[in-house]
């Protein structure tokens, strides 16, 4: 039997460390003590999971819709103008149609966003700060189109 | 006794079953040196045996001080659980010729759990969020005089989260827990979905409840890592997905 324990750790009993000289000390980072606070979000959690599967449908539905429209049907891309957008939002039926597109995409997206951050930010600083971000930028997009589409007027000069 | 005709290549190999293997593994020890080493052994072993075999023969034979758990040593303690060529595997039922022995066969800790020594984790956090599911029968009203009988129908819907032996080689396979451990994981989740859907039982509404916790089953993304990691063969993701489900169907 060859034995290969050309070894990177030292003997035990070594220089090593003793009463005065103590090894350093590790942390559990991940035990779960008393002062770890219980979580009672309610039913926040089920809530939002349910929302992604939920707008998910309606978004495909309006997304792929958006899309053909846009892009594709009655000359495609080419066509898109102001005229174009302005004869669009003349009907409330547009007009709901983007706004739900707006709206459902923004949560979507941003709720997303959040469990990224749950499951990969590490520090509770960095956590904050990228939430706050994500928040922000969430809302204050939301608020700008839909002010957009409300107050939307065709003949702007 | 004459034995019938055996090849000669035959009987060389049935001879000397042995080959050489090397094991690299990933030693750790607070009371040496904060850093982690991997380290080589170069280890004779027959490949019909199984990875804690050579773990054994490294420890008995080579280097004492390699430090690992292992318990009955035949895959129903869940004491060595380990990650055996960067899979969660326990090293008592995965066989040396599985593995591909032209190679170093790396052997690590199971990720996301504090190292204490060697192979050895702090299982601490795992069997905290196993307790937090209350993974006990809980009833109301009198004790029956006779045992609570159960069809084979109501039996068979809990059949396969009854396997879990606790290894943690799910928990520790799953992404979210590795990220800030406070995620309750599959194995806890699995151990309540046990008694959830057990007839006898009748605490499955504090069971979801507390499942419905932040860390609880919403943090699950499907990832599968669990299913595939589970020595017991059992369907952990979908039993996760069982236990949204009646979350939903009970609000609503």
């Amino acid at each position: 039997m060859s034995a290969d324990t050309t070894s990177a750790i030292g003997p035990v009993e070594g220089p090593a460390y003793d009463v005065d000289n103590p090894a350093p000390y590790i942390e559990a980072p991940r035990k779960r003590t008393g002062r770890t606070p219980r979580a009672t979000r309610g039913n926040f959690e089920m809530a939002a999971w349910l929302f992604m599967r939920l707008s998910g449908v309606v978004l495909v539905v309006l997304v792929l819709g958006h899309l053909l429209i846009q892009l594709f049907l009655d000359g495609g891309v080419s066509k898109i103008g102001f005229a174009f957008v302005a004869g669009r939002w003349a009907s409330p039926f547009w007009q709901v149609w983007d706004l739900l597109m707006l709206w459902l995409a923004m949560l979507h997206g941003a709720n997303g966003l959040r469990t990224v951050i749950n499951d990969y930010a590490e520090r509770p600083n960095t956590r904050l700060w990228l939430k706050g971000l994500l928040y922000t930028a969430t809302v204050f997009t939301i608020l700008l189109g839909t002010l957009v589409i409300f107050t939307f007027d065709p003949n702007i000069r | 006794m004459a034995t019938p005709v055996l090849d000669k290549v035959e009987a060389e190999s049935a001879a000397s079953p042995y080959i050489t293997v090397t094991f690299r593994i990933r030693r750790f020890n607070p009371e040496v040196s904060d850093a982690v080493v991997w380290e080589d052994f170069q280890v004779e072993i027959d490949p019909k045996e199984r990875v804690l075999d050579g773990l054994h023969k490294i420890k008995w034979d080579l280097d004492g001080t390699l430090t690992f758990r292992r318990s009955c040593a035949h895959g129903i303690c869940g004491s060595d659980a380990m990650r055996i060529n960067g899979k969660n595997r326990l090293a008592c039922k995965t066989l040396i010729k599985d593995l591909n022995p032209e190679k170093p066969i790396t052997v690590e800790p199971i990720k996301g759990l504090t190292v204490l020594k060697d192979l050895v984790v702090d299982m601490e956090p795992f069997f905290q969020a196993y307790r937090d599911v209350m993974p006990f029968l809980i009833t109301k009203g009198n004790e029956p005089t006779r045992e609570r009988k159960q069809s084979p129908e109501d039996r068979e819907r809990f059949d396969d989260t009854t396997k879990c032996i606790l290894c943690a080689a799910c928990t520790s396979s799953c992404p979210v827990f590795w990220n800030d451990g406070q995620y309750f994981g599959p194995a806890a989740i699995v151990n309540a979905h046990r008694f959830i859907f057990d007839s006898r039982d009748e605490g499955g509404e504090q069971r979801l409840e507390i499942l419905n916790d932040k860390d609880g089953v919403w943090r699950c993304r499907t990832t599968f890592n669990c299913t595939d990691a589970c020595p017991r063969g059992i369907e952990i993701t979908k039993a996760i997905q069982e236990v949204k489900r009646a979350l939903i169907t009970r609000r609503f």
